[in-house]
């Protein structure tokens, strides 16, 4: 399974602002460290403001900082802002209502529903433990 | 309490009669009330101590929560493990590490007795509990649980 672009500036904006708490850090600072685009960054940071999981702090040494609840907020709860996890309704495809296309959608919705459940029960405080347990490059 | 910890928690080996105040911590969780299946844990960790653990988290008379599990040895291939078949933490002390110090506890009682791995097993939807687990670095195993339904 592969996360859009977006929704990766965005896991990685929020791990990084959540494993500094008390800073506030530029959407500049965030793009050097995961080597993306501060343009793009910027956007991300705009949807996960409104959706209240970060803060512009603005004026000199502005930024934005994490206002989320490490210890709540779920991985899914960030994804679901930028991307659907589980495809679309498929019973309109073509062949969806054969044997072989309804069997697919079955074993397609087993691969979504881990899918979902994996995102929804890791949250930012867990992501943020076991990224100190990666090594450093 | 420190740091929203409270320190004057115990974790130890449930007694028989603590089934009453089991009881009532799974009825604050659950809604499916099994006092056989309490009892016949309890006693079975009793009975059988160096493989079976049912743990209890005390504070003064009331139980504010329990995780018991056992060690498997070769299921499904598999060198000895620990498995937790149940946590509960009362509502009203949750983020109080209480379901930490169960695990760690369980953890180390698995360890004493050879095991190196945990399991355990949750619903796919049970998000709070496989939160839990996850929070103390479980990830997903090697294994993946099948089932069909077998009417007649």
């Amino acid at each position: 399974m592969n996360l859009q672009m977006a929704t990766r500036h965005a896991l990685f904006a929020v791990l990084e602002l959540a494993s500094r708490p008390d800073e506030q850090l530029s959407a500049l600072d965030i793009a050097d460290r995961y080597d993306i685009s501060a343009n793009h960054l910027a956007k991300v940071l705009r949807v996960l403001g409104r959706a209240g999981i970060v803060e512009a702090v603005r004026g000199v040494g502005g930024g934005y900082r994490f206002v989320g609840k490490a210890k709540r907020l779920s991985l899914m709860d960030i994804v679901s802002l930028f991307e659907p996890i589980g495809s679309p309704d498929h019973s309109t495809a073509p062949g969806a209502r054969t044997p072989q296309g309804q069997a697919l959608r079955l074993v397609m919705t087993e691969i979504e529903d881990t899918a979902r459940s994996t995102l929804s029960s890791i949250t930012v405080e867990t992501m943020l433990k076991l990224a100190g347990r990666m090594d450093a490059p | 309490m420190t740091d929203g910890h409270l320190t004057d928690l115990l974790i130890e080996e449930a007694l028989i009669s603590d089934l009453d105040e089991v009881q009532r911590l799974d009825a604050l969780v659950t809604a499916h009330p099994k006092p056989d299946h309490w009892r016949l844990l309890i006693e079975g960790s009793r009975t059988s101590p160096e493989s079976r653990f049912f743990l209890v988290a005390r504070r003064g008379d009331r139980l504010l929560g329990l995780i018991a599990g056992e060690i498997r040895v070769w299921e499904f291939g598999s060198p000895p493990c620990g498995w937790i078949y149940t946590v509960a933490v009362d509502p009203d002390a949750r983020e109080t590490a209480v379901g930490t110090r169960l695990f760690q506890a369980i953890c180390a009682r698995f360890r004493r007795q050879g095991a190196s791995t945990v399991r355990t097993m949750v619903g796919r939807n049970e998000h709070l509990v496989l939160s839990f687990f996850r929070s103390q670095g479980m990830m997903a195993g090697p294994f993946v649980e099948l089932e069909m339904e077998i009417r007649p």
